[in-house]
């Protein structure tokens, strides 16, 4: 009876064509180094052309081996996998309206040391503790200011700061329990903090789906290395939110809020609910009550909501309190947080700290509230309210990157040195007029990492976005999303310009 | 589960099963026109009419020709009933709610809907046709199937079952229309034998003519097959295995539901109508009467299940 089972089994062979390792039609060459060059700019797996480090020398021996059909070849397997599994991030064109694209992959990972990245892991959970006792003080006695600290016009000019928040005490006095801080590391060698993402960070979603292509593409990258798994991370999330419940249940319903399946980050906001098993809910499932409790629609009656991760930004969350044509939030939400019957994550308010101008404060911050020294340095920053330094900027518009206070996506900068005249005099203009909304800092010779370009790998700039969750405890993601510029030259990493993505591999050296 | 996810569920599931209906309606009616000695030609036009989808074909100006309502049925954009709008529709459905389906399901959705779109164009060639309809047949069938193992016996599984068999029933009733519109003149068809040959068609396109042969009877009549497509409990594509099976699930939703006791008028209504009594024409009348009762049972289910339309706006 067995045998005839496995005899009918080739009747069910695949359909879908093999995947071709080699493909006939292409010239057949190994992978070629000697013309891989980084510059002038540090590179995180090559020392010099043709010389790897030493914690990706067996990674790049096995790129070595390999020849430049089968490069092509695996790039090609990882990028259908991410198709099929649907890994997609939307954007608007004017063409085409909404379109769902799918989420640009690369297949060589980036890999940490160890050492290095328990530096930064500590280095990050101080960050996040310094800026989360900055958002609380803002919202009670503003001891900063008053220490003078941190200058109040800065405050007085935020457009984050939300006054609907003064004196409200959130569970555990977190008000950032997610945040998103993007490192960059400069030609010398050192990490920078480049930024802090407070609001509704995104990304996280990619970096654990980039981890599950990398092992069903290359799985003999695993028989060298074992770097660290990152899988944990929905688990910690929801640990972290199901700490802010109100009520002292077994199990705290917990609710992620989309704007809808329209949002840039859409996929990720069904991808997180769906791991942690929490309802993925958007503004018109949920109503709030007389008691200011918050309930979502079921198929069985209202439901009880303890805690929502909420992706939409503060502004459209509940008409009640902000804007009062948004249809995308939930009527009474900020009622029932103030009565501490709902737990918002983040905080409304939180992204008070996310501000250009206030990162430039973030050293002063760390020392003002914990009393030590920022384990993870700043990129020096020139803050254009204050009059010698908006001098000093105006005067060096041409080596400088100018930014906005309060844009993200990389929109509204200026990269002085590749700037044209006429762009750099209405920059000037700009910052003359509104000195408070901009920063200044110098073009950074990002690092760079082998990427398949073609038949062959090239550098192409990168930066990191670890993940920082603060509830109870502080955790850190293993690593975080690497985003790599994939236009020869580019520093955008953005998805939204041209940005893709790779593993991030965090390994033990010894 | 929430009333939002619970209607995108069912409409997932819906599409998905309108996807296949439409392709075995496309098959059925190939068939059909394949078995026509020349000199009378059935033609395609009765299918835009059969579909309920007459304005939107006419509202652009073309010829009624197999080409063009080929087209219009498998791949258009512009019909929200063609076979890729449906997908098109099943993924977004589903993409709204990926989080409460096991992973797998969405990217056999995704997948399929991407298989879809890219082979269209050979599809809609005369050769390509047979073996894109069968992949868009199989490639339902595999979803139904992986829902119906994978899926835990939630409320999620209950409505993607009734959305799915509330438009199986509804198509069952389409294909057999196929065969009832005035085709061909009776005596025609009684003295060319075309009867039996456009029955097994019907039959085949249905994936129920093994069944009928071993299980009703050898000689294909157009009586028992009414019979059995109507009435039959035991064949999953009958009308009324379909109703019987939305009870059940609607009843473990909540077994005090209206919609139950809708579903049992219907059940009692299919059971004794002597179908096979019915000529063509009150055939016709017939299954217009069963669609209204689908679109009535449907409304019972929003009604009591899925949230309140605009909401929102009625508030502003």
């Amino acid at each position: 009876m067995r045998s005839s089972l496995h005899a009918g089994s080739a009747l069910h062979q695949s359909k879908k064509n093999p995947l071709t390792l080699v493909s006939s039609q292409e010239s057949v060459m190994p992978i070629e180094l000697k013309e891989y060059d980084p510059g002038a700019f540090f590179d995180e797996m090559m020392v010099s052309r043709n010389r790897a480090r030493p914690l990706a020398k067996e990674l790049i021996g096995l790129f070595r081996r390999m020849d430049s059909g089968e490069l092509a070849a695996r790039q090609d397997a990882a990028d259908l996998a991410i198709k099929e599994m649907g890994v997609t991030f939307t954007v608007y064109s004017e063409d085409e309206g909404m379109i769902d694209r799918s989420w640009p992959f690369d297949i060589v990972p980036r890999i940490i040391a160890r050492q290095e990245w328990d530096r930064i892991e500590a280095g990050l959970k101080q960050r996040v503790n310094a800026l989360n006792l900055f958002i609380d003080d803002l919202y009670h006695e503003q001891k900063i200011i008053k220490d003078g600290v941190f200058p109040a016009e800065v405050l007085a000019e935020s457009k984050n700061f939300r006054p609907q928040c003064v004196g409200i005490d959130p569970p555990l006095g977190v008000w950032a329990h997610i945040c998103g801080s993007d490192l960059v590391r400069d030609a010398d060698g050192t990490m920078y903090v480049l930024e802090d993402n407070l609001r509704v960070p995104s990304g996280v979603s990619y970096m654990l789906e980039n981890r599950l292509v990398t092992k069903r593409v290359f799985p003999e990258l695993f028989e060298s290395y074992a770097p660290l798994p990152v899988a944990d991370y929905p688990t910690q999330l929801y640990e972290t939110l199901a700490g802010l419940s109100p009520r002292n249940v077994r199990r705290p319903s917990v609710a992620v809020l989309t704007p809808g399946i329209y949002n840039s980050a859409y996929f990720e906001h069904a991808y997180l609910a769906m791991e942690m098993g929490a309802e993925l809910v958007e503004g018109r499932d949920l109503f709030v009550d007389d008691d200011d409790a918050v309930f979502m629609r079921t198929v069985s009656g209202p439901k009880r909501v303890d805690v929502i991760y909420r992706r939409i930004d503060d502004e459209f969350m509940d008409p009640e309190a902000f804007r009062d044509d948004s249809i995308l939030g939930v009527p009474g939400l900020m009622r029932a947080w103030k009565a501490g019957n709902v737990g918002l994550a983040n905080a409304p308010g939180a992204g008070v700290a996310d501000d250009k101008v206030v990162y430039a404060f973030v050293p002063d911050i760390i020392r003002y509230y914990l009393d030590e020294e920022p384990g993870i340095p700043n990129v020096p920053t020139y803050r254009c309210m204050y009059p010698d330094e908006r001098a000093y900027v105006l005067e060096h518009l041409d080596e400088l990157v100018i930014k906005p206070a309060n844009e993200s996506g990389g929109y509204g900068m200026l990269i002085g040195p590749r700037a044209t005249k006429a762009e750099r005099k209405t920059f000037a203009g700009l910052i003359k007029k509104h000195p408070r909304n901009y920063i200044a800092q110098p073009t950074l010779g990002i690092s760079t990492v082998p990427t398949v370009v073609g038949h062959t790998l090239e550098p192409r700039h990168v930066d990191l976005r670890p993940f920082i969750l603060s509830g109870r405890k502080t955790y850190v993601t293993t690593g975080g999303l690497t985003r790599v510029a994939l236009r020869k030259g580019s520093l955008v990493v953005n998805s939204s310009q041209g940005g893709g993505s790779k593993d991030t591999w965090i390994v033990e050296t010894n | 589960m929430l009333s939002r996810v619970a209607e995108n569920i069912y409409w997932l599931a819906r599409y998905v099963e309108r996807a296949e209906n439409t392709a075995r309606l496309v098959r059925v009616n190939t068939q059909l026109v394949l078995d026509t000695p020349s000199g009378i030609k059935p033609g395609w036009e009765p299918l835009v009419e059969i579909t309920g989808l007459h304005e939107v074909f006419h509202a652009v100006e073309r010829e009624p020709s197999e080409r063009n309502i080929v087209r219009f049925l498998i791949g258009d954009a512009n019909n929200p009933g063609s076979i890729l709008s449906s997908l098109a529709a099943a993924r977004e459905n589903c993409r709204t709610v990926r989080d409460v389906l096991p992973r797998s399901s969405w990217e056999a959705i995704n997948e399929f809907y991407l298989y879809a779109k890219e082979n269209v164009q050979t599809g809609l060639t005369k050769s390509g046709r047979y073996d894109y309809l069968d992949e868009i047949i199989g490639g339902s069938q595999r979803i139904a199937g992986l829902l119906g193992s994978v899926m835990f016996r939630d409320e999620a599984y209950h409505c993607s079952r009734i959305g799915r068999n509330l438009e199986r029933a509804d198509m069952t009733t389409r294909i057999i229309d196929v065969r009832s519109t005035d085709l061909f003149p009776d005596d025609v068809l009684e003295s060319r034998s075309l009867d039996t040959l456009q029955w097994i068609s019907v039959l085949r396109s249905m994936s129920g003519y093994q069944i009928y042969r071993r299980h009703v009877a050898i000689r294909v009549n157009r009586a028992d097959v009414l019979r059995f497509l109507f009435q039959d409990p035991r064949y999953p594509r009958s009308f009324l295995h379909c109703i019987e099976t939305v009870e059940e699930s609607v009843a473990e939703l909540d077994n005090k539901s209206p919609v139950v006791r809708r579903c049992r008028t219907l059940r009692r209504k299919i059971r004794q109508t002597e179908v096979a009594d019915l000529g063509q024409a009150s055939l016709h009348e017939f299954i217009d009467e069963l669609q209204i009762d689908i679109t009535a049972l449907h409304n019972a289910m929003a009604d009591a299940y899925f949230p309140p339309p605009l909401v929102l706006e009625a508030a502003n």
